[in-house]
């Protein structure tokens, strides 16, 4: 049965603001009626994809919406068609609805005002997420978000690796990480720089190395960039001899370094995603004896969003779709490791007990990580850290012999 | 009507890349109004200068232009030279042609799959002759001075150069020239090179050129095979075209004027080449020499064309194997299980952007081959014949789509639509693809139409024919297979095309390539040999039409069966 976002507002109703916006939500729910929503969303994967397919299905049913999933290989692509079409004086009559984004995607499109809102608490399902209890679903890599964008998922660092040909321990650290590629040479390696693992690799590796990682969480021009950042470059000079290709080459992105692991090529990798390592067991591209697990102490993690742009013509259904994504219905599948297994972004002990039972799903997959394993969440450092760490190791290792 | 077609060709394919390069060049000195550029300046310059390792990019693009083109050539003259019409040679011509067909992305993934050392052939081997139980760590794809790459798009333009060379030999009666050659004791291989090379060279000379600016500013095949640190000129410059950070765009638009600079060194470069082989080749013709030792070449120009074709179906098969591949360790030569959950799973979402694909290419095509047949019969009616093979008359202004990097005007176009409140819609598309499939229609047909014997349509004149009727009853009938072979050719450059698709369609058209090389964003191998066989089969149908049809319709009439 699927929730009414009546029903759900009036569940909602211990907010004294609740009865007002169930009437302004459902001017919004009638403006949206009929309208379609283009969504650029990366589509990389094929369990993304199939569940965009089913939420199209779904709005199309419940709101009368009709959903096209735009698929893009690169966040950036969608950002900078949303600046060409400004450029060119088009303010309200923009292609793209919906952008499925976070981190330095959202600081550059805010920095230029090229998002609508605020809008996330205007979504009914949005106060499911307690944002009071959990600041990670309004803090986007340390920029609180206003209401500019509304989160949809969660992701962390798990490094995963094949149990069967892997016969010593796996690294729980950063300095055992070198240690261990030191004695199994060319069997590691992280995503090539811009992309956003392998920069978030570069993040985690320099809060691990740093004694104070508090400048990580300012400003970059607040602090001596090279000072902070030379344990980090001391730990990759001597990392990137023992990596795959001797640190000539490094794989273009995450998925890549997975088919890297499939191919043997490489022994241990990580994700952004928990769930990937058992859902690609359950695609055939890694081995039944895959594993996984986080480093101890933590790794970073984050939450994706989905955000308007300014010149969308049909942000009342945009918004709808927003919402929709927020339904403890769609949460739930979305975490649904046998879908995608990406993690929900709702304050699931604080749902009530129907809905709770949605997320009570069999994980006993063994490459999947029990969700305490996950526990120790680092947060993003400042967006401009990611564009400065960028920036400093393509002028150290871009160009090289 | 007819005289306003050469006009109208070229302002359809003028305009819009003169329009979209000043789109370029204004942000290249830091004129965006939209981003705060308000004055010039030459800061865009000054940051690019400053990327690391831009003298590689720059060095690799331009390398990569001249070996993919001195490579394909040289080895597509060897094998003309020494082709007898044994049925071994026979066969090979019948092998090439399709490959000419499959677009460059598909070839791209079949060759990173064959050499990686994970890929096919080690998986052949081993264990047995390297005794590697684990893929050795051997830097053989995205090397960074750009060897696969170059070998992935050699693969590629031999079938183009030579199905092109196919196309014009006919005219120049390349065994009568040779039995001269011989009864003057020339070998048959010099003969080749002394009296057909100098007349074929001037007839495929644009699709030479057309090969160095593609092989230099190529976006797709550089991603999978090219280098990484740095990546070639044109995939930086798609980078920081989609930067995030959104100044980048001003260096991104300087690195697309500099990508066209390197485009015309490498044009320039290749004709001074052209200029001091022709002077060395005068003196190698007037010398005299008549030939020895022609056997190694004969057999080398054989086995290199021979080596290109099957690496690129033996990487096809590899696809077709991933595509139904269960988990495939290394390293098994096949798969441990197979399944057909891989093509389950994608076949629901394929008919969509079939259907967009053809749709477009269909268009496109019909479209370009109106176009190309109104201003070749406009030549025909006026009679006024551009010189062959020269470079300055206004209708070769048809191959500037060919010669100017896609990534240098495609972006600056887009603003333009956007500025002339043109909204993304199929038929923009189409228009888009049109830039790139006329002229390669016209490439493809013009020659056979020019050199069709003019005797045909005088004497039907002569018989009382109105110049319609000529074209119609005489000429088209005459033309069918050249004509078909022009259509095949179109469709299967649109079936190609990713950049003009996913900027001009803002992403909402989907078609089989945009969604391939989205997929290819996942690295998953199996979707990837789903889309990428799916994506090779299409174009595939229209040669299989442009081959069948004349056979059919002129079944009974051997002569007009044409050339293969």
């Amino acid at each position: 049965m699927p929730i009414r976002p009546l029903a759900a507002a009036l569940a909602l109703s211990f907010f004294a603001a609740a009865t007002a916006l169930a009437g302004d939500w459902q001017a919004v729910l009638d403006d949206a009626r009929g309208q379609t929503v283009h969504w650029h969303a990366w589509a990389g994967d094929t369990r993304v994809n199939d569940y965009l397919d089913w939420v199209k299905g779904r709005v199309r049913d419940e709101y009368g919406i009709e959903l096209v999933h735009v698929k893009i290989d690169d966040t950036g692509s969608a950002v900078s068609r949303v600046l060409a079409e400004r450029s060119a004086g088009n303010h309200d009559d923009g292609s793209v609805d919906l952008i499925w984004i976070n981190g330095e995607n959202f600081a550059a499109m805010r920095e230029n005002d090229l998002l609508f809102g605020p809008f996330a608490e205007r979504l009914p399902h949005f106060a499911l997420t307690h944002p009071e209890h959990n600041p990670e679903v309004v803090t986007d890599f340390t920029l609180p978000t206003e209401g500019f964008e509304s989160p949809w998922g969660k992701a962390q660092i798990t490094f995963y690796y094949d149990a069967d040909t892997l016969e010593e321990e796996p690294p729980r650290s950063m300095a055992q990480l070198l240690a261990w590629a030191e004695a199994n040479p060319g069997r590691f390696t992280y995503p090539r720089i811009p992309d956003f693992l392998g920069s978030t690799f570069l993040k985690q590796a320099l809060i691990a190395l740093v004694d104070d990682s508090d400048a990580l969480y300012a400003p970059v021009d607040q602090s001596d960039f090279a000072a902070v950042s030379a344990p980090l470059w001391e730990y990759l000079d001597a990392l990137h001899p023992h990596l795959w290709r001797r640190g000539r080459q490094f794989p273009a992105s995450g998925p890549e370094m997975r088919r890297l692991m499939g191919d043997g090529e490489l022994e241990l990798a990580f994700t952004f995603n928990p769930a990937e390592p058992a859902a690609a067991v359950a695609d055939l591209e890694l081995p039944e004896s895959t594993r996984s697990y986080v480093l101890d102490g933590g790794t970073l993690g984050n939450v994706h969003f989905v955000a308007i742009p300014f010149n969308s013509p049909h942000q009342a259904a945009a918004m709808v779709v927003a919402d929709f994504l927020l339904t403890p219905e769609a949460q739930a599948r979305k975490q649904d490791l046998a879908v995608w297994g990406d993690p929900t972004v709702l304050d699931v002990a604080r749902l009530d007990d129907a809905d709770r039972a949605r997320f009570e799903q069999a994980s006993d997959h063994p490459a999947l990580l029990p969700p305490q394993a996950l526990a120790e969440t680092l947060p993003e450092p400042h967006p401009s850290w990611m564009t400065a760490l960028q920036e400093a190791w393509q002028a150290r290792y871009v160009g090289g012999p | 009507m007819l005289r306003l077609a050469p006009l109208l060709i070229v302002t359809l394919l003028v305009a819009p890349i003169l329009a979209g390069l000043t789109m370029a060049l204004l942000p290249a000195f830091g004129y965006l109004p939209a981003l705060g550029g308000e004055r010039l300046s030459l800061a865009p310059w000054r940051e690019l200068l400053a990327q690391p390792g831009l003298a590689r990019s720059v060095a690799v693009s331009l390398a990569s232009g001249l070996i993919t083109t001195a490579v394909s050539l040289g080895v597509v003259l060897l094998f003309l030279a020494g082709a007898s019409g044994s049925r071994l040679d026979r066969w090979i011509r019948r092998l090439v042609a399709p490959l000419l067909s499959l677009p460059h992305a598909a070839a791209a993934f079949g060759l990173a799959f064959l050499i990686a050392p994970s890929g096919l052939l080690a998986r052949l081997v081993s264990p047995g002759l390297t005794g590697w139980e684990r893929p050795p760590d051997l830097l053989l794809v995205n090397d960074p001075w750009g060897l696969s790459l170059m070998a992935g798009l050699v693969v590629k333009e031999i079938p183009f150069l030579l199905l092109m060379s196919l196309a014009a030999l006919p005219q120049l009666d390349p065994d009568r020239r040779i039995a001269m050659a011989r009864s003057l004791g020339y070998r048959p291989l010099t003969a080749w090179f002394k009296v057909v090379a100098p007349a074929l060279y001037p007839l495929i000379r644009l699709p030479v050129y057309a090969v160095i600016a593609y092989a230099t500013a190529v976006v797709d095949v550089a991603l999978i095979l090219g280098p990484t640190l740095p990546p070639t000129l044109a995939v930086s410059i798609l980078t920081w075209f989609h930067d995030p950070d959104l100044s980048r765009r001003f260096m991104a638009s300087a690195g697309a004027v500099l990508q066209l600079g390197v485009t015309a060194a490498a044009l320039v470069a290749w004709w001074c080449l052209e200029r001091g082989a022709t002077r060395l080749g005068r003196h190698w013709l007037a010398r005299g020499g008549r030939g020895q030792g022609e056997q190694p070449l004969r057999l080398a120009g054989r086995a290199l064309i021979l080596l290109a074709t099957l690496s690129a179906f033996v990487g096809l098969v590899g696809l077709a194997l991933g595509s139904v591949a269960g988990f495939w360790r290394f390293p098994e030569a096949l798969p441990q299980s197979v399944t057909a959950a891989h093509w389950l799973r994608a076949l629901p979402t394929l008919a969509g952007p079939v259907a967009t694909t053809a749709l477009i290419a269909i268009g496109a095509t019909l479209c370009a081959l109106v176009l190309t047949l109104a201003a070749l019969e406009n030549e025909q009616r006026s009679g006024r014949h551009p010189a062959q093979g020269r470079l300055l008359s206004a209708l070769t202004l048809l191959y500037l789509p060919l010669i100017v990097p896609q990534i240098a005007f495609l972006f600056g176009l887009v603003v333009v639509m956007e500025s002339l409140g043109i909204r993304p819609r199929p038929w923009l598309v189409m228009f888009g693809h049109l830039l790139f499939v006329l002229p390669y229609v016209f490439l493809s047909l013009s020659e056979a139409y020019r050199r069709l014997d003019p005797r045909w349509s005088q004497l039907a004149s002569s018989l009382g024919a109105s110049r319609h009727a000529v074209f119609w009853r005489v000429r088209l009938p005459l033309l069918l297979a050249p004509l078909l072979t022009a259509g095949a050719v179109g469709l299967a450059v649109s079936i190609g095309q990713y950049l003009p698709t996913q900027l001009l369609g803002a992403g909402r058209i989907a078609t089989v390539t945009t969604e391939a090389v989205s997929l290819a964003a996942g690295g998953n191998r199996r979707v990837i040999g789903v889309w990428a066989l799916v994506q090779a089969c299409l174009p595939l149908a229209g040669f299989a039409l442009a081959v069948g049809l004349p056979r059919l319709i002129w079944s009974r009439r051997r002569g007009m069966q044409g050339a293969p």
